[in-house]
Order: C-alpha cells, then structure tokens, then sequence
C-alpha cells in the first residue's frame, strides 16, 4: 500500500544474490547492519560485515516454554521468526551509562557522558517489533514529521531512532508463540518502515516506505516487480495470516482485566511464575530501567548508570515500608494488567504487539492468552446465564 | 589506572590526613577462594590498601593490628567447637561484620554433612580419628551472631566485593540485586540453556551477581550463589520433573550443592529427596 503513495516508488525485485550490493550500499550510507545471526541455540539481531552472516536456511519451532533452530529444507533467510532479541536493545540499551564525573576543589567536573549512538541499519525486523518500536516511540520520545509524541524526553533513545534506518520483513511463516493477527500488529508491515522486504523463492519483494528507503533502492537499480510476483507475496502473506501460532480476543480487554482483579487465575499463575523476569526483558515494549550511581576507588570518578528492570523483582516497587507488590501473583497481575490495560490510559495504545517472546521464553511456559481466553468464556457464560434468568424472569 | 592529577591528589591527601577504616578478614572452614578475590583484584588493590587500612587479613600480611576494626569480611562456616567460639570474638571485634561467599553465607558445601552421620565420616575418612575435633554440623555465620550483609557466591564476584567495600566506604547502598541470575542473562543478552536446549538451569531461582557465568557458556546455572529472593523452587523442580524427565533424586541433587542448606534451596533438596524414596 506504500507504493500508492505519493513519491514513493513500485514494488521492485531484489535477486536475493545481490543481498551482499544492498549491504555495500547501507554501509557505503554509514551505516553499521544489524540482521539476524545464529548465535549458539537462537537466532539474534547482531551487527554483521558482510551478507554471509546473515542466518540462512534456518528454521525455527516455537512454543510457550521451547524454542529450536534447525536446518530448514531451502536456502531461505526468514523461515523463522523473532529470537529473544530484537532491536530494542539497541535503542534501548541494557546497561547505559548517563553521565560521570569528579568532585575538585572548584566543585564536580563532567568525566563522560553517555555515548554517541551508532547509525544503524536494521535489516530484517519484523511487523510485530515495528510496531514495538512504534509503541517505545511513543513512550521515550520521537519526532516523525514534525510531531513529537513521547511521555518521556530519552535522549539516547531519540537519537538512536533518529539514526537508524529500518528494514522490515514481512512473516510469511508465523511461529508458534505469535499472534500479531489478532492485534493487526502483523504479519505483514504497512507504515513505519524505511524498506520492506518479503522473501519469494530466488528473490525479494522490496517496498520502499520513507525518503531514505527510496534512496537506497535508487542505488541499488532494481527491476520492478511483475503482477505475478506481486501477487506471489500477497498470497505468502495471506497464507501467514492464516496460519497464526494462536489467537487473542482483544475486545473489551481493559474492562475484562479491570472488573477481574481477585480472580482465582491470578493466584493459580502466581504458584507457578518463578518471579524470574524473563518475560519483561524480552518483551519488546517493556521500557522499565533502574538508574544506580556508584563511585570508583581507584579514580574517585561517579558515575550514573541505567540498566534494564522488571517489574516482576522485589526491589521493583520497594518502598520505605516495604514493595507495594509483595506477593509473586501480584507482580504477574500488574504485568499484564499494564500491557493490556494501562497501557490504553497512559499511552493511548495496547502495550504487546503479539511477539509471543514473553511466552516463549518463559522457563515454566506460562501462556497468558490461555488464561486471558478461559476469563473471557467465563465472564461469557456468567452474562449467557445472567441473561437468560432475566428473560425467564420477565416472561 | 586512568586517574585526573587533581583526584589522586584529593585521595592522597585524604589518605595522609584521615583515619583509615580499619579492615579485618578472617578465615573459617572454607577454601581461600573467597579471601582470594579480594588479592585477585590487581588493578584496584593499591587503592584499596589506601582506602582502608588491612589490619587482619593473614592471607595477605603478616603483621596484625590489634581490633577493634571497622569491617569485618568473613569467609568460611562454622564447623568446629573452635570456630564456633572464635565467631564469637570475631563479632565484638568489628562494627561491620559482612560474611563473603557460599559457605560463610549459607554452611557451603561442607553442609552436605549435616544430612550424614558426622562419626561414620571421620571413621571412614581419617586415619586417625581421634585427631579430629568437629561439630555434626557446618552452619553459616548467621546462625551464630548478627551479620550486617551477605555477600554471595562460590567463589564471589571480585567487583561485587570490590563495590560492597567501595559503597561501605562511601557511606552508600550498595549496588548488589538480589534478583534472579536470568535478568542478567536477558541484559547480556545470552541464550537461555533452559528453553532453548532443555538444559536444567537453576537460574530462575538463583541469585544474580555471578553475571550470567553459567549461561554464557552454554550451561546450565548450578545456583552457586544461592536462592535468590522469593524463590519458586517448587515451581521450577516440578516442571523440570515434568517436562525435561528429571529424577527426584537428580533435583534433589541440584539444590543440594553449595548452598544447600540454605532456605529455601534445603526444603527443596529434602522434599525432592522424600519424592524420591516414596518411588
Ligand atoms: S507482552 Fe509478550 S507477546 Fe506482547 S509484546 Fe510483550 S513479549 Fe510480545
Ligand atoms: S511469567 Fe514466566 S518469564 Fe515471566 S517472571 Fe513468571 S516465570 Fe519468569
Ligand atoms: S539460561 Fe538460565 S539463567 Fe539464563 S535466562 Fe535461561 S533460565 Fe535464566
Ligand atoms: S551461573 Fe549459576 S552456577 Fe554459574 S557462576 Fe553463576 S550462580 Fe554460579
């Protein structure tokens, strides 16, 4: 759809053995690559030199609680979906130092200040983490055509977005922990991108969504693309659509999570939730972070740091008198009562994506959507029932 | 060392003017390893002894001030009469007494004993028997006296240990987390050995500060820095019962190492152990 608007160009085709020119191009722009490498068991967004390292012919299986790569049956580069990182790390860094400095007899003197972003070119994220990084945006601040939205003013953040040029990939295999269908979220990326890519048997589909999009496919003369590969890569992602790991009833969530705070589902998920924050650090819209100062011994210098932070540790929400959240089912209700419900009143917008990493990489394989769907046939059969003794009632 | 004129010269001052903290570190029935941290720390022990004055600390000095001391670092358990009155002084001796590593912290794994029969041991083990003067039991510091931190690991972390004494120092909290080891291997952004390859990792129940050591090279944590705060280890021993097929006896086994006999990784060892003689 990208393609009708004004200025942008047709849909062209990229032989995908001239992937390594596109990389020439990114960098020959300044660009540092990131895409998906094999690193030991998964598949990780990761700065590569070359195209070689670009993970190929790997599928991979998942499930709440289990994630396998293995050796696919073709050469293809995006047989397989999000491992547990994705660009937030990189916008978001796991560990940021803010500022350092020194005290002198004048007063304190600015050591160092936190680091310059590198201009990074994303290749190959997906619709689901598009959309995150849109959500993030909207939380640390970003300026698109003028308008700023943000709730947080995050410099590095900023800058780091600012930088970067984003090459989506359009899913044309769903794993078996996503459901980006049922929040529109994916499998397929309609706005937002630089480039988008959907992969076709010997070649790419490349879409073009920004100025910095059309200049990279400028440099690389493509052919466009025919109406039969056109219809090719439609059909791919149809057939994606319809073949979703699994499904989220997103109506009316706030109200259902807001009217069910006591209910026996969040003491049941808590007996089994290990508290262990594995869903938050790899959820890509998670954006809490905990600032430490501390002072070196050697050279007297202190410095500020931010590292990641979930909301599921006991230091979280601790207070003079104690955490606010003491219990471990408590922490999981607020979770989740924060992705799918607070969200909405703080940000305008639902806090997941549908990625399915929280499920995933979850060591006891807790699967919200499971419970999400067995409240919702209860609070269902409670109204079925409420209804039908009215209408004996009044008959 | 990168270090501006003006601050090695404020250090300097300081150092020539002020009293120095005077540091004590004492050993129990442990390994050195622990004691060893502290020496291993090349880049910053030069600093340090300028920061603190070491005036007990027979691993690395041989000339001893006499207490009272400002802080205390206690490595090792308590596992002979001797150790346990000599704990005793210890803690009149220091205003900050801090325990460092698994075994000062939580028995260690001379705690294995507690499960056994001390007499048969020593019968089976020394030549002569007689010569040896123990407790039935190796217990942690803190069911002796009042210990004002717990620093854990076997061996801990030497910047852990290093930040510990730089916060006392600088009259500040420490920045020591006492969540699980998989924040950590999330921030440094390791595969998870658990859900990735199956492999029976402890770390979601495990105290982080080891920096994901484990993980990071492809193997499961073994929870050497003990339970982490609010454990679910019922949780995690049944779905590794379940669904990766671990005997009772193994997982019994697994929370029964170095710190074993801590709360609540000793409930966990001794219910998976009851599981395990019922089949
Ligand atoms: S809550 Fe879970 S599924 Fe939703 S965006 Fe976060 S990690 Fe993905
Ligand atoms: S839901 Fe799973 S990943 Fe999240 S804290 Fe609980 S056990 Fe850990
Ligand atoms: S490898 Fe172990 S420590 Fe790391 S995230 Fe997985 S379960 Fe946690
Ligand atoms: S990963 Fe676990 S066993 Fe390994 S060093 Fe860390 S705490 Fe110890």
């Amino acid at each position: 759809m990208n393609a009708s608007r004004p200025g942008m160009v047709e849909p062209q085709i990229l032989p995908k053995d001239r992937l390594p020119e596109l990389i020439r191009i990114l960098q020959e722009q300044g660009y540092q690559v990131v895409a998906p490498v094999e690193e030991g068991s998964v598949l990780a967004m990761r700065p590569v030199s070359d195209a070689g390292e670009i993970a190929c012919g790997i599928e991979d299986t998942q499930a709440p609680g289990h994630y396998r790569i293995l050796d696919g049956p073709a050469p293809t580069y995006f047989d397989n979906v999000v491992g547990p990182d994705g660009p937030k790390r990189y916008f978001f860094p796991p560990h940021l130092p803010l500022f350092s400095f020194s005290v002198d007899d004048d007063g304190f003197v600015l050591e160092q200040v936190a680091p310059e972003p590198p201009r990074l070119a994303f290749l190959g994220v997906r619709p689901c983490d598009l959309s995150a990084i849109r959500v993030q945006d909207r939380v640390f601040g970003h300026e698109d055509n003028g308008q700023v939205f943000r709730c947080e003013s995050e410099t590095y953040y900023m800058r780091a977005r600012e930088a970067a040029l984003i090459i989506v990939v359009n899913c044309t295999r769903p794993g078996g922990s996503c459901f980006c269908g049922s929040w529109g979220t994916g499998p397929e990326a309609t706005e937002g991108f630089d480039l988008s890519l959907t992969e076709l048997r010997g070649s790419f589909l490349v879409r073009a969504g920004s100025s910095s999009g059309v200049s990279v496919l400028d440099a690389l003369s493509t052919e466009p693309a025919t109406e039969a590969e056109r219809e090719l890569a439609y059909l791919k992602v149809l057939r994606a659509r319809e073949h979703m790991g699994r499904v989220l009833k997103t109506d009316g969530l706030g109200e259902l999570l807001r009217n069910n705070p006591e209910h026996q589902i969040w003491q049941e998920i808590g007996d089994r939730c290990l508290g262990c924050g594995n869903c938050t650090m790899v959820c890509p819209t998670c954006f809490c972070s905990t600032v430490t100062d501390s002072n070196d011994l050697v050279t007297g210098n202190v410095t500020r740091t931010r590292e990641w932070e979930s909301c599921f540790t006991h230091q979280f929400s601790y207070v003079t008198s104690g955490p606010v959240r003491a219990s471990i089912s408590s922490r999981y209700r607020h979770w989740l009562r924060h992705k799918l419900s607070g969200w909405w009143e703080q940000f305008d917008m639902s806090g997941c994506v549908g990625c399915g990493r929280c499920l995933t990489w979850c060591p006891v394989a807790i699967d919200w959507t499971q419970d999400i769907a067995q409240l919702q046939r209860e609070v269902e059969s409670r109204e079925a029932q409420r209804v039908s003794s009215t209408l004996e009632a009044t008959s | 060392m990168m270090s501006t004129p003006s601050t090695t010269s404020a250090q300097e001052t300081n150092a020539a003017t002020a009293v120095r903290p005077k540091l004590a570190v004492y050993k129990f029935s442990s390994c050195d390893g622990c004691q060893l941290s502290l020496l291993n720390l090349e880049d910053e022990l030069l600093a340090l002894a300028n920061a603190v004055e070491i005036a007990f600390f027979l691993e690395a000095r041989r000339a001893v001030v006499p207490p009272p001391y400002d802080v205390g670092l206690v490595e090792g358990s308590i596992s002979t009469p001797e150790e346990a009155e000599r704990i005793q002084q210890v803690r009149r001796d220091c205003r900050t007494l801090i325990t460092i590593g698994a075994c000062a912290t939580s028995g260690g794994i001379q705690a294995l004993k507690n499960w056994g029969d001390t007499e048969e041991f020593v019968r089976y083990v020394y030549a002569h028997p007689e010569y040896i003067d123990t407790l039935d039991t190796a217990t942690p510091i803190a069911a002796h006296v009042f210990v004002d931190f717990e620093l854990r690991g076997c061996p801990v972390n030497e910047r852990q240990l290093l930040e510990l004494i730089t916060a006392h120092l600088a009259g500040r909290r420490p920045n020591i987390p006492s969540h699980s080891v998989c924040i950590e291997c999330k921030r440094k952004g390791y595969p998870c050995v658990l859900v990735s390859q199956a492999e029976p990792c402890l770390g979601p129940v495990t105290h982080a500060g080891c920096g994901a050591l484990c993980p990071s090279c492809s193997r499961a944590c073994y929870g050497c820095f003990g339970p982490m705060e609010h454990p679910n280890v019922e949780s995690l021993g049944s779905w590794l019962n379940e669904r990766q097929a671990r005997g009772h006896r193994e997982l019994s086994h697994m929370f029964r190492s170095f710190n074993g006999y801590l709360e609540p990784f000793k409930q966990a060892s001794e219910s998976h152990e009851r599981r395990a003689n019922q089949v």
